[in-house]
């Protein structure tokens, strides 16, 4: 392993119990810098437990938790602002407009007035939405949605971007352009650590892990695991470490 | 078609200025398993509402076992199963009590039907005292699929089954579809997933309000016009970009580590793009022709 590499995120014994039932079961891994890591399972594997924890959301039951070099425990407001987070299910408000969605992003991570209109201007450039910056988000097509929504999660330049399922229902081209995005993301720097239920979209990560039953069953790369599993494809891999446990 | 068992001739339906439905026409026979595949906002749900009863067309017909959906829609919801995508359980009840409620409801009791839901009702019967919000996703649709089916209809709507479930249930869930139309219920489908077309008989592929191709899947990878390249090497985000740039290709597309490139049959040569990429700074270069699959397909309809 290379001895430069530079941990964002280290997890250690991480436990999380909601009453007798064990959503995290003594978790351990750690994110590298810029890395793209994904993080996969089967629906109540835990996934969403572990992220909300690593997010500053929740408390873990036990266990040593640092994000960002920061303690999850003391420094959860630290946190927050070091953090971006984009979800399938809530990213921007349908009855403000694009512009004031960015507005109100960049207003809450405390970007100054000044820097809020050039990087408002440079983000809908980018995105091509200019002549769409005041229409009311409810009027724009779910592509364009969830790539502001993925800008403006970033837009005050956070060291890691969390991604709960950003695909899921786009058309196959918006899918592609929205992982465009990501790349470029992770090359500026930023970490992404990132859920799907997409298989080809885990070959798009540096490396991944897969949670079953509240346990950490498998982390590697894409190209590792498929050797270790003696798999063709990610699906495969996925399939044969989740299909054990089903009915739960 | 004679006596199609759901018949759709010319519908469109707006809201607002948003054309949800335009001039959509199709027939799906008897014991059929049709899927429709498209993203988000194509149309998928106003359609299975309309079908359903539930949301009238501004202009066409349609008929769900030569039943009317205006003038007979209260015949069709005896024979109707009717999944949503959005919701279709009672979260504070339990598994049990959901579904003796939609037994009642159509006026049966869980025993009398018992045979239909049995092979997918026994998964999730050790837990028939949990309440159903207390359930993982795919235990969820299991649980739809049974309320759907538990007054034996003979057609059944499901509005995205799988969407926002993990791979291992999207498969076991498929298994259940195939076992189900053995018993000739006519099964509409719809999904997001590209990779499940392939496990219906027949399917359309909508976009936009319109459909774009209806085929057997075998047959929509037939028509393919364009020849199909898996290309690879160490570096795929810069492969894509490398490969946009080179003459004469029509399409570069991710697929895992591999991207697929598209162009008119026999004007490229394996060798020429092998230097070519040499010559970009890629490394480990891998290129083999293939056949394409939906997703292929259909991303060349959405840039047609």
């Amino acid at each position: 392993m290379d001895s430069m590499v530079e941990n964002i995120i280290t997890v250690k014994n991480l436990v999380k119990k909601f009453g007798h039932f064990v959503a995290n079961d003594h978790l351990n891994f750690e994110v590298r810098k810029g890395e793209i890591f994904g993080f996969l399972g089967a629906n109540g594997a835990g996934k969403t437990t572990a992220i909300r924890i690593l997010c500053g959301l929740s408390y873990p039951t036990s266990g040593e938790v640092k994000v960002g070099g920061l303690d999850i425990y003391s420094q959860r407001n630290d946190i927050k602002r070091n953090i971006g987070y984009m979800s399938q299910k809530f990213s921007l408000y349908d009855d403000l407009t694009v512009y004031e969605n960015i507005r109100f992003y960049a207003g809450i991570y405390g970007l100054s007035r000044k820097e809020i209109s050039t990087k408002s201007a440079m983000l809908m450039k980018k995105l091509g939405l200019e002549d769409a910056k005041d229409k009311l988000i409810k009027d724009v097509p779910l592509g364009w949605k969830q790539k502001l929504a993925f800008s403006v999660a970033i837009i005050h330049d956070p060291k890691i971007v969390f991604l709960d399922e950003p695909t899921g229902g786009v058309d196959p081209i918006t899918r592609r352009q929205f992982w465009n995005l990501i790349f470029e993301a992770a090359k500026d720097g930023i970490t992404v650590f990132v859920t799907t239920h997409y298989m080809d979209e885990a070959e798009y990560c540096d490396r991944v892990t897969i949670m079953v039953d509240g346990k950490i069953a498998a982390l590697d790369t894409p190209s590792a695991l498929k050797k270790t599993y003696s798999a063709s494809n990610m699906n495969d891999v996925f399939l044969k470490l989740a299909r054990v446990k089903t009915v739960a | 078609m004679e006596n199609p068992s759901i018949l759709v001739r010319n519908i469109s339906r707006s809201y607002g200025t948003v054309k949800a439905l335009d001039d959509i026409s199709f027939e799906v026979p008897k014991g059929e398993l049709f899927g429709f595949i498209g993203p988000d906002g194509a149309g998928k749900t106003t359609l299975f509402r309309i079908l359903a009863t539930l949301v009238l067309p501004d202009k066409g017909v349609a008929s769900v076992e030569g039943l009317d959906v205006v003038k007979d829609f209260k015949k069709i919801r005896k024979i109707l199963g009717y999944m949503p995508g959005r919701f279709s359980l009672y979260m504070d009840l339990s598994v049990e009590e959901n579904l003796s409620f939609y037994a009642t409801i159509f006026g049966t009791t869980i025993e009398q039907n018992y045979d239909l839901i049995k092979d997918i009702y026994c998964q999730i019967e050790p837990f028939k005292t949990r309440r159903a919000g207390n359930l993982s996703g795919g235990m969820k649709q299991k649980l739809a699929l049974c309320c759907a089916l538990i007054h034996k209809p003979a057609v059944i709507f499901l509005d995205e089954p799988t969407t926002g479930v993990d791979a291992v249930s999207r498969v076991e869930f498929w298994e259940m579809l195939r076992r189900l139309k053995e018993s000739n219920i006519t099964i509409m489908v719809s999904t997001p997933y590209m990779d499940e077309a392939s496990l219906c008989d027949r399917v359309a592929l909508i976009q936009d309000g319109r459909i774009m191709k209806i085929s057997k899947p075998e047959e929509i990878i037939a028509d393919y016009r364009f020849q199909l390249w898996a290309v690879r090497s160490g570096k795929s985000f810069e492969l894509l970009k490398d490969l946009h740039k080179y003459p004469g290709v029509r399409s570069v597309q991710a697929f895992g580590q591999s991207a697929h490139i598209a162009f008119e049959k026999s004007i490229l040569s394996m060798e020429d793009l092998h230097k070519y990429l040499i010559q970009t700074g890629h490394e480990n270069i891998e290129i083999e022709e293939i056949q394409p699959n939906i997703e292929d397909c259909f991303m060349e309809l959405m840039i047609q």
